[in-house]
């Protein structure tokens, strides 16, 4: 099976924009049933859910701009680790509900920019995905403001774990806006988002009385195959189903 | 143990709101359950995520379940028994027209 690294442009940019959303939702499961109620359970399933969606999408388009006749179920259940494309920021583990709320600010803040200005893409499919999507990540970046705004201006302990929240992801932020080598030209420039996306993510930190870190290091290489130990992890629980029973439904 | 801590000493759980759900326009609010939240920004985008995911409905009202006054099960008896032999309160004196359909 040929690997990730020799895809054409727009089927790599498909996979990068499906593989972020299908490690974060794969990691939004995880709370469920652990979450602090059970309507933040239902909440954080119902997000995740909508990230399995946008997933699905990309990862069929993926396939289907490849022209390879792999389908979304081959690209996220038989790829290893370093043929998926997805930043670092959303394969780390959970660590506890400020640290979930901390990355989901981050990311779902710039979800938000990138689907907005991808409903402008030339590429009929991609602008079908991003004019659906934008709606659902609205309510995830909501979801994240919301919580980040009373865990940070709440209590003492709540502040201190919200600050530990954000100081844990911020070295994975930057990755966010890193220019992809292979834009294809119907895609959307990570870098020309950042603008609104700090301006967003800044506010609400201003308004949660949270400071913004200023981390001594950044994470590299999400796009090109390079990620952490925990991704490998995340796979083996993802994947063991489908690896071990091919082609099963329910 | 007070009331604010139901779940044990120490333990604090987010107060009970009662939801309601209008299915379409034109139609009243109905109450459709409760939830737990911290405030009501929060009651609202829970008793979104918990009750209309399915497309059921297009506003939603949060109430604190504390605001309700509700009758009590021991005035059943005053409250809705003398209601029981006022037959002429319901229409039931009028001659139908010959014809008239589906009533």
């Amino acid at each position: 099976m040929t690997g990730a690294r020799t895809l054409e442009p727009l089927a790599a940019y498909a996979l990068a924009l499906g593989d972020d959303a299908l490690i974060l939702a794969q990691r939004l499961g995880e709370w469920v049933a652990r979450a602090p109620q059970i309507e933040e359970d239902v909440a954080l399933a119902n997000i995740a859910l909508d990230l399995l969606g946008q997933a699905r999408t990309l990862l069929a388009y993926a396939g289907q701009v490849e022209g390879a006749g792999r389908g979304e179920d081959d690209l996220a259940y038989l790829r290893d680790d370093r043929d998926f494309r997805n930043v670092q920021l959303v394969e780390i583990p959970n660590g506890d509900f400020a640290v979930t709320m901390a990355r989901l600010l981050v990311f779902s803040a710039y979800q938000y920019e990138l689907y907005t200005a991808l409903q402008d893409s030339g590429d009929p499919a991609l602008a079908g995905l991003a004019g659906k999507a934008v709606k659902e990540v609205a309510y995830h970046r909501d979801h994240a403001t919301q919580w980040v705004l009373r865990l940070g201006d709440g209590t003492e302990e709540s502040h201190a774990r919200m600050q530990a929240g954000l100081d844990q992801i911020w070295p994975y932020t930057e990755e966010l806006f890193d220019p992809a080598s292979d834009l294809p030209d119907v895609g959307v420039d990570p870098a020309t988002l950042r603008p609104a996306w700090a301006g967003y993510v800044t506010a609400v930190l201003t308004e949660a009385t949270c400071r913004q870190p200023e981390p001594a290091w950044r994470s590299r290489g999400g796009r090109d195959g390079l990620h952490t130990e925990h991704l490998g992890h995340l796979l083996a629980e993802m994947q063991h189903l489908h690896r071990s029973h091919p082609g099963a439904t329910w | 143990m007070n009331n604010n801590e139901p779940n044990g000493p120490g333990v604090r759980s987010w107060p009970l709101w009662e939801v309601f759900v209008r299915a379409r326009r034109g139609l009243a609010h109905q109450h459709v359950g409760s939830l737990h939240a911290p405030d009501a920004a929060m009651a609202l985008r829970n008793a979104r995520d918990v009750y209309t995911r399915r497309g059921e409905g297009v506003s939603i009202w949060v109430v604190p379940s504390a605001a309700i006054v509700a009758s009590s099960p021991d005035e059943k008896d005053s409250f809705f028994d003398p209601a029981a032999d006022k037959v002429y309160r319901h229409p039931t004196f009028y001659d139908v027209p010959e014809g008239a359909k589906h009533l």
